[in-house]
């Protein structure tokens, strides 16, 4: 790429001091502020942000789509050498049809619902003006050149009939079909499974070095932009704050807020008996907020009085930039949280909460049945947190509806609670068994009414639950508030006037009411950003070495499941494929569905890890595959014996349980040998 | 976070500046205020009468004395028209109210509880609705005979269905929501579930249908005073006078029945413009 650079000097996408306004509520409210960027010919660059930070504005801007109500109140945006504001109609459709393209986070939403997959990707070539008969052989051609595999059936296909991997995948060859210099890439991974993730970056990969386009990959996902980024650039308030080559700001940053919030994420294999995840306190400010100084002066412990008043400049560092009045200092900044847990996690020797044995559940009747979930059996001790990895269509979350008796499982598996049964059905439990097992939702929005205050949420689960009255009922509300580091100011407002992580601590005080024994955390932090998801993990953590309650945690994010496990079960197809202590898991031996989901998400400190790649997609619960169910996608099967054979859950150490005919010792030796970069990660861990 | 502390009001605030920023909101409530006052207060300042015959002034066309004309009887078309709003305008929002609330309650019901029960009342509300409104309400008036009262629960269980639908589609997505699964694990019973819980979360549709619902209940009463089997002489009821003097219009005396048709019509415009001014601002 570097030559490509030095001969075309000229960039691709420059933004000049650009400022963007929204109009809302009759008032202009400053989204982006003077935001200057270049991105050189064949550049990949990376634009980083919490949500709310001015990321996709940046992406409309360039291409003039910015939505009605938005306005460019100053500075200019040149692609390819145009200035863009200055087009006019024509000049800009074709600029649109032919130098940029665009890839959103929801291809779902980007592709035509009602036509074929075929005649959408030809369209692209109708806009350009190829002759029909052309256009149908340049859509396939284009089809193979994002690696899908059959593209004659796939063209004939509607967007509803792919997977959501495979429809990102058709619009990111709609967007490479008019060979555009400049590619924009919108958050293209959010939402997809970690191993289709993985293969949809190494798609964009390949096709740089193809194509040769410039990229602005946009993303809340650090990890990701290190991975496929030679430059970012960090996006707080609508501003640039830092800006300079990946590697350097993310093993160097010199802003606090990128500092802070490289602190947020639990890196390393960081562990919650390990201490506490740093956090950024206070919130982004509004937009349209005036911010006369530094944008970060108000949650940055080390700004002083020239950082509030005075607007510090993006100082050239030598090849990078940072805009802030001390960048020498921005490393020392303190934790906002402290490290040192008040009560430490620490694993007593506890008893059993939950035995679930031989526990299964299918869909549907007749011919046409699914199993979700198949003969599952595990316990849960007092205290631990279980983890529950595995792609989307696992039966990770049937399984914590079947725990909480909001879905009956199939007649023959048992659930205990304290060694009693636990009823199928949630009508037919007693009001201390439904009490002992509750849940935090994934998406707070969905799980608090917004017709209630906080203080009625949390209040009418006290009283139900608690069996609360009166004045002991307020005194144990202000308790759980402030347990969930809210204040009685937050009692009176509705759900719609939080945050997100303020809303997702009024479900987690709601579930905390009764005392319960079990709480099952279904993707907790999904919705959240990286600042606040850190504070809702030290919360999680927290609450559990007070209250010795046992969480099951769903997540898709592997780190987030180190952080908080003590336990994890992987799940492929509804069956346990893994179980063990999270350590061991994590270090391996791995099944090698466990391997390739660890090798599937990309990691700030480890770049050079192996890579193990699925191919094809999770098959359908309706019909698994023979033998064992993951020998259709695996990269170690061995042969027939996969293919006839279900294997047995073999023991790697007595609490490791792996279901895989290869041996563990083989498995270990296997996945050692080739590599090294995951032994030098984990010998940095213990160092 | 200060700004948050300002907030408690904010959302009831917010909706009253997008009614207010709404062109068809204000021009709906100006023209249901006037008939409302009218209805109140006209009797005070028309200029005569609206019962009083003058047989020596019949049909006298439209003038400096008689403004609107006057009618068979010698009665003053103006003030007819001014006070004629009074029937109408408690018998259709009575209705409407009824109407609602038995609705809102088959609704949520419905909606809630799925299975046999709303396959079975589903399916009666669309047979229901496919027949004629007015057809039904003159058999129901036929058989019960003609009263105000009998007036408004016949509209208001004609108009029972179509809010029972509304509310049940919003229900059912409702009902798929996590706040739901959460009342079930604190033990909540069915009832409150679906009126503390859920009915908040469904009233702006169901206030954009009912603001609807009202202006076919005008257009309803006005329809069956006319057909004779709403309100009763002597009211001065538009539907009623239309109904008394459209067969003047032949004769070329139209002022008997061009004003009481347009009193209607702005009546339901009006409303009808409330309803597309709520719809707006409430998003529903």
């Amino acid at each position: 790429m570097g030559c490509t650079v030095r001969s075309m000097p000229e960039s691709a996408l420059r933004f000049d001091r650009l400022s963007v306004a929204y109009r809302v509520g009759g008032q202009d409210r400053a989204v982006l502020r003077d935001l200057s960027l270049k991105i050189a010919r064949g550049e990949a660059y990376g634009l980083v942000g919490e949500s709310g930070c001015g990321k996709s504005t940046v992406a409309l801007t360039a291409v003039r789509y910015l939505p009605r109500n938005g306005r460019i109140i100053s500075g200019s945006v040149a692609l390819d050498g145009a200035d863009v504001m200055r087009l006019d109609k024509d000049a800009l459709r074709t600029l649109r049809a032919k130098t940029v393209s665009m890839v959103y986070q929801d291809p779902g939403k980007a592709l035509n619902p009602s036509i074929r997959i075929g005649s959408q990707v030809a369209e692209v070539f109708e806009v350009m003006g190829l002759p029909p008969a052309e256009r149908k052989t340049r859509a396939f051609e284009m089809l193979k050149k994002v690696r899908i595999a059959d593209p004659a059936s796939v063209m004939q296909r509607y967007p509803h009939q792919l997977s959501g991997g495979m429809q990102q995948r058709v619009a990111i060859a709609m967007a490479l079909a008019s060979d555009p210099t400049m590619l924009i890439l919108d958050e293209p991974t959010t939402g997809l499974d970690s191993t289709v993730e993985a293969e949809v970056l190494d798609l964009v990969t390949d096709l740089r070095r193809e194509f040769g386009a410039s990229i602005l990959f946009i993303s809340h996902n650090l990890a990701v932009v290190a991975k496929m980024c030679d430059r970012v650039g960090v996006l707080y308030a609508g501003m640039l704050v830092e800006e300079g080559p990946t590697e350097r700001i993310f093993t160097a940053p010199r802003h606090p807020y990128t500092v802070a919030l490289l602190r947020c994420l639990p890196r390393g294999g960081q562990r919650k008996d390990q201490g506490r995840l740093d956090t950024i306190p206070g919130i982004l400010p509004s937009p349209g907020a005036r911010l006369p100084g530094c944008p970060f002066a108000e949650r940055c412990a080390i700004a002083d009085a020239r950082c509030v008043s005075e607007l510090p400049p993006l100082r050239d560092l030598g090849g990078r930039f940072a805009r802030c009045h001390y960048p020498e200092r921005a490393v020392q900044l303190p934790r906002a949280t402290p490290a040192e847990a008040a009560v430490p996690n620490v694993r007593a020797i506890a008893d059993p909460v939950l035995k679930i044995a031989n526990v299964s559940k299918t869909y549907g009747q007749g011919d046409h049945r699914i199993r979700a979930v198949s003969d599952v059996s595990l316990t849960l001790m007092a205290g631990e947190t279980l983890g529950l990895v595995g792609e989307s269509g696992s039966g990770k979350t049937t399984f914590a509806r079947m725990l909480l008796g909001i879905v009956p499982p199939d007649p023959g598996g048992r659930i205990e609670l304290d060694g009693k049964p636990l009823a199928p059905s949630l009508g037919h439990r007693t009001p201390e068994q439904i009490k002992a097992v509750q849940i935090v939702f994934q998406n707070p929005d969905s799980a608090l009414n917004r017709a209630h205050t906080v203080a009625r949420i949390v209040g009418r689960a006290l009283r139900r639950l608690a069996g609360l009255r009166g004045a002991e009922l307020t005194r144990r509300l202000d308790g759980l508030i402030e347990a969930v580091r809210l204040t009685p100011r937050h009692l009176t407002l509705r759900p719609r006037q939080l945050s997100g992580g303020l809303k997702q601590r009024v479900a987690i005080a709601r579930s905390f009411a009764g005392d319960p024994r079990v709480v099952v955390c279904d993707e907790p932090t999904s919705a959240l950003d990286v600042s606040v998801q850190a504070a809702v993990l030290n919360l999680l953590a927290e609450l559990q070495s007070t209250h010795a309650v046992s969480y099951v945690l769903i997540s898709h994010d592997l780190g987030i499941v180190r952080y908080l496990s003590d336990r994890i079960a992987v799940l492929y197809l509804g069956r346990i494929m893994e179980i063990g202590p999270s350590e061991q898991v994590f270090q391996g031996p791995h099944h090698p569905y466990t391997e390739a989901l660890l090798s599937a998400v990309p990691d700030l400190d480890g770049t050079r890890k192996s890579r193990i790649r699925l191919t094809g997609e999770i098959p359908s619960a309706a019909n698994p595959p023979s033998g064992c169910v993951f020998q259709s996608r695996c990269p170690r099967k061995l042969g027939a014996i996969c293919e006839t054979t279900e294997p047995p859950l073999n023991e790697a150490t007595p609490l490791h349980l792996i279901r895989c005919h290869i041996p563990a010792a083989e498995l270990e030796n296997l996945q050692r040998r080739p590599n090294s970069g995951a032994r030098d990660l984990i010998r940095a861990e213990s160092s | 976070m200060t700004s948050i502390a300002a907030a408690p009001h904010a959302r009831r605030k917010e909706l009253l500046a997008a009614l207010l920023r709404s062109g068809s909101f204000l021009t709906g409530v100006i023209i249901v205020l006037f008939w409302i006052a009218c209805a109140l207060f006209g009797r005070h300042f028309v200029p005569y009468d609206p019962l009083a015959e003058d047989i020596l002034d019949s049909l006298a066309q439209p003038s400096a004395q008689h403004w609107f004309g006057t009618d068979p009887l010698g009665r003053d078309i103006f003030s007819r028209f001014i006070v004629g709003s009074r029937d109408i305008l408690t018998v259709a929002p009575l209705a409407t109210v009824l109407g609602t609330l038995i609705g809102t309650a088959l609704g949520l019901l419905t909606g809630y509880f799925r299975g046999i029960v709303d396959d079975v009342v589903s399916r009666l509300f669309e047979a229901f609705m496919a027949m004629p409104t007015i057809i039904v309400a003159l058999l129901a008036i036929v058989a019960l005979g003609t009263s105000k009262t009998t007036v408004i629960i016949v509209i208001g269980l004609a108009f029972a269905p179509s809010i029972a639908r509304t509310v049940r589609s919003a229900v059912l997505s409702e009902r798929e929501l996590d706040y739901v699964a959460a009342a079930k694990l604190r033990r909540e019973n069915a009832a409150h579930i679906m009126f503390v819980e859920i009915l908040p979360n469904v009233l702006p549709p169901v206030v954009v249908e009912s603001t609807v619902r009202l202006s076919y209940a005008i257009f309803g009463v006005a329809t069956l005073s006319f057909l004779g089997f709403g309100l009763q002489p002597p009211s001065p009821d538009w539907g009623l006078s239309i109904s008394a003097n459209y067969g003047m219009i032949a004769g070329g005396y139209w002022w008997t029945v061009l004003f009481d048709a347009l009193a209607i019509a702005s009546l339901v415009i009006g409303v009808n413009l409330i309803a597309d001014g709520l719809h707006g601002a409430l998003d529903a």
